[in-house]
């Protein structure tokens, strides 16, 4: 072969390096980090990368040397020589000595990354299919619960809607409650799952970390700015595992404090008088919520399922069955299927989603379940 | 592939060269060289259902939106993709070389047993139907990734139940066919072939059967856990009954480490037959690449839980996890600085085989690199399950792997067919799938860097120009794929004659010793090797 082979490969090369520089807006490094820890492990990547090339660069380089002038068509003829053990011991020595030097400052990182201790805030992200939920556990906003999913419009990502899509910088990245953290304070999160392994992720505050089912593990942030950052579920977690993004937002200490005041007022007016009586029809529009909520995105809308994967309610026998099969299906969920159990939500809202359930589409039980009958079998 | 053994026999009482004809020829074949022959086969026809897959993948993610597939379809593809490449495309071509090539370079006649050498082959068809079946079972096939992670397998559909029994079945064939490889090598040398004079290739097959038969039964025990807790009421993987899905990913990487080797080990062996041919110079430090394939092979047992970083594990254990991961980069180094070094002063061609075995070298140490990068523990929790990891496997197992299958397929179809493939069509084949391979690839990194996590359906939209450029340069590295087959195709039927040696810098005991094609027994009387 042929320079005409060198020359086309040489024609790539110069093709690769202007299209990246035509591409200098394109992103092609880590996101900008927002925390301290993050520029320690973005400066860490860029030491490491950088090693990376210049041995790259030099051992290609011989080779590179070699393609060209020990090569038949210029004459060159072989040597025979195949062993050189003062060689073998230097090029073993020294990749060893400079793995060493990688990994002082790597263990120093890592080492700051996993110290969790003394946070100022501590929260709990909970997995769920699809969504996630948070709880304030300790410091300031302590007792605020919310859940967290993706507001991006149905329409938009099936392409209904291909110019709200266009339009939209936030697509797929965007929540309906966004996690609320001052700024400047040491931030722990707590991860965990109800159903299988999420990972809550957000590459710009340099955390990942993945929520185990029935485990609990645990990350830090301290976020530098105020801002709006966006990561999403790295773990493959089923059928919308790329649809159930996380969005933090970082305040300035005084709108973080007013933050957690409409919090607080908004749980207290949440909160469901426990002997209310509850009529058939606010419970069926209550239930109409927490189904859209917790539920259509297995058994759809129309409650017809996924035939095959997610069965049909409308009809089910289960759901046209006795009141308390149903109760206990969705309070313990069901073993080896992808129907969890849905234990974490209220007694008002499970009375609320299951007479929701047993009146829509074709189910007509005329039925009202009442809260006490959760609590009942709970 | 008739043309491969032309010849006709007349000598019926001849027992040994006797033969079924027809389809009978190969099901109950027990020659190693038709066995060799159906593993690539099949290879190459997974390889194009895996591709298929592939391509379904990038046609999705062409665009941000969900245009083409559902989400748990695409999830199912990202699955079966990964498991027909890794278990049906690449372990299955490399296991058709040994077949082929092991007997020739030691001077034996066959493998050591023939007829479960036809047991191991056979398995395969059947696992293969059960992976596809799979995608046709209610609910699709199981969108929980090639790794099959608890309980995300716990909770899927009968599509799960397939698989498990496929992978069943396709460890039975691996840890036969490397029970078969093991007993060859160590007893059916030629008188005088030392173990330290085998050819490289031989050495990694070795080392990589052991490496087999340790861990396929490791990952039969963990799919086995994951079918026991979804159907006979264990509770391995599950936290509410007193176990742990991490578990689950313990044992999974315990085998699928040393897999990563399996498969990377082979093509080391093929790239060190390839490149000493066309240096016309010996290959430069063997005693040192079969320490270091063996230092591989012997650390890839210690790394396992740098795939789990982000699992959740004590700091001390991260600690430990990226110490011995950066070390098998010590020898990585010394057999890519050999293979260097046997170029070195050399008098070099570029036929096909050595273009493929240069890309393998340039495009493998970029993925060692990249992997390298990820074993940093605080780079990993930024990269890990995004597609920079996406881009650093594809390069070790398509431009490592792959690669290397293909430069083996140029260099050996000579012996195996007797016949030359096209120079010039072989050479538009490599440089299309280099280009091709890397604008699929490379891009991928820059999408990890920024964040786009991999086995999404769906992506915001700062991830779209390079995703638009990954899927057409996937098509285009597809599409290369079917010029490989007219190559081959095309060299069985009516390829010019090739000659005994037909490298002249080729020295191993199948181009000095035997005319091409090879006969039916490689060698009935054995030769003396001094």
């Amino acid at each position: 072969m042929s320079n005409k082979g060198f020359k086309k490969l040489a024609a790539a090369g110069a093709l690769f390096f202007w299209s990246v520089v035509a591409w200098a807006d394109y992103k092609l490094n880590l996101q900008t980090p927002q925390t301290l820890l993050g520029e320690k492990i973005y400066d860490l990547h860029t030491i490491i990368t950088v090693i990376c090339f210049v041995i790259f660069v030099g051992v290609f380089g011989f080779m590179f040397y070699a393609v060209f002038k020990h090569r038949k068509s210029v004459g060159h003829k072989a040597a025979q020589f195949h062993e050189n053990t003062a060689v073998e011991v230097a090029w073993t020595l020294i990749p060893f000595v400079i793995l060493i030097a990688l990994a002082v400052p790597a263990t120093g990182t890592l080492i700051v990354m996993r110290d969790t201790a003394e946070p100022d805030l501590t929260i709990k992200a909970t997995g769920y299919q699809w969504k996630w939920g948070y709880d304030y556990l300790k410091g300031e906003g302590e007792g605020i619960s919310f859940y967290s999913t993706l507001s991006t419009p149905r329409a938009q990502i099936d392409g209904t809607d291909v110019a709200g899509r266009n339009a939209n910088p936030n697509y797929l990245l965007e929540t309906d409650n966004h996690v609320v953290v001052p700024v400047g304070k040491k931030i722990r999160i707590l991860t965990t799952a109800a159903d299988v392994i999420h990972a809550w992720y957000v590459p710009s505050l340099a955390v990942k970390q993945d929520a185990v089912p029935g485990f609990i593990r645990d990350t830090w942030f301290k976020a530098e700015k105020p801002g709006i950052y966006r990561g999403q579920c790295a773990e493959l977690c089923g059928k919308d595992h790329g649809f159930m993004p996380i969005v933090v937002e970082v305040m300035e200490p005084a709108q973080y404090t007013a933050w957690v005041g409409a919090q607080q007022k908004k749980l207290a007016a949440a909160k469901v008088d426990p002997n209310k009586t509850w009529t058939l029809a606010d419970l069926t529009a209550h239930g109409e919520k927490v189904y859209t909520q917790n539920c259509v995105a297995c058994h759809q809308a129309t409650g017809m399922g996924v035939p095959g994967a997610f069965p049909a309610l409308s009809g089910s026998k289960v759901v046209n069955g006795p009141k308390a099969d149903q109760i206990k299906l969705v309070l313990n969920g069901k073993q080896g299927t992808a129907m969890n159990s849905f234990k974490q939500l209220s007694d008002v809202d499970l009375a609320a989603v299951i007479t929701f359930t047993r009146n829509s589409w074709n189910n007509k039980s005329g039925e009202a379940i009442a809260p006490a009958d959760i609590k009942a079998l709970r | 592939m008739e043309a491969v053994h032309g010849h006709t026999n007349d000598h019926s009482h001849d027992d040994h060269a006797h033969k079924p004809s027809g389809i009978m020829r190969w099901v109950q074949s027990t020659n190693h060289k038709d066995i060799g022959t159906m593993y690539l086969w099949f290879s190459f026809t997974m390889f194009l259902v895996g591709g298929v897959m592939a391509l379904i993948i990038r046609s999705e993610l062409f665009q941000p939106g969900l245009q083409i597939v559902k989400p748990e379809f695409f999830n199912s593809m990202t699955t079966y993709h990964g498991l027909i490449m890794v278990f049906g495309a690449i372990m299955p071509a490399f296991v058709g070389f040994a077949n082929w090539l092991i007997p020739m370079q030691i001077g034996a006649p066959d493998m050591a047993f023939p007829r479960m050498n036809n047991l191991s082959f056979w398995l395969l068809p059947p696992a293969a139907l059960l992976l596809i079946a799979a995608q046709f079972m209610p609910g699709g096939g199981a969108g929980v990734g090639w790794t099959l992670y608890a309980p995300l397998s716990t909770q899927a559909g009968p599509a799960m139940d397939l698989t498990i029994f496929a992978v069943h079945i396709l460890g039975m064939s691996s840890i036969m066919g490397s029970i078969n490889i093991i007993t060859t090598i160590l007893n059916m040398r030629a008188p005088g072939m030392t173990m330290m004079k085998m050819p490289m290739f031989c050495w990694t097959w070795l080392i990589t059967a052991y490496l087999l038969v340790a861990v396929m039964p490791v990952l039969a025990g963990a799919v086995t856990m994951t079918l026991t807790d979804r159907h006979f009421g264990t509770h391995f993987f599950n936290a509410a009954g007193g176990g742990d899905p991490v578990l689950y990913q313990h044992i999974f990487w315990f085998f699928g480490h040393p897999e990563v080797y399996i498969i990377a080990i082979p093509a080391f062996g093929v790239i060190s037959q390839v490149i000493p041919a066309f240096s016309r110079k010996p290959l430069f430090g063997y005693a040192s690449m079969v320490y270091a394939t063996a230092s591989i092979a012997i650390l890839s047992f210690m790394v396992w839980a740098h795939h789990m970083y982000t699992a959740g594990m004590p700091v001390e254990a991260q600690l430990y996890f990226m110490y011995a991961t950066v070390l098998i980069a010590v020898p990585t180094g010394v057999k890519v600085f050999n293979w260097v070094a046997t170029m070195w002063k050399g008098s070099l061609t570029f036929e096909t085989p050595m273009l493929f075995a240069l890309g393998f070298l340039f495009l493998f140490t970029l993925g060692g690199f990249t992997g390298l990068v990820l074993s940093i523990v605080p780079v990993d929790v930024q990269l890990h399950d995004t597609y920079y990891v996406v881009a650093h496997f594809h390069y070790v197992m398509v431009a490592g792997a792959l690669f290397s299958a293909f430069a083996g397929i140029y260099f050996w179809l000579p012996k195996w067919t007797g016949r030359m493939y096209n120079e010039t069509l072989g050479k538009w084949h490599f440089w299309l799938s280099l280009v091709f391979f890397n604008v699929t690839f490379f891009v991928q990194h820059f999408l990890g860097l920024a964040g786009m996590p991999r086995r999404i359906p769906d992506y915001a939209l700062q991830f779209a120009e390079f995703n638009a450029i990954s899927s057409i340069g996937a098509f285009g590295f597809g599409l290369s794929q079917l010029l490989f087959l007219y190559i081959v195709i095309k060299t069985i039927t009516s390829g010019e004659k090739a000659a005994d040696r037909q490298w002249e810098g080729a020295d191993s005991l199948e181009w000095t010793h035997l005319p091409s094609p090879a006969p039916w027994h490689s060698f009935e009387t054995p030769p003396v090797v001094k």
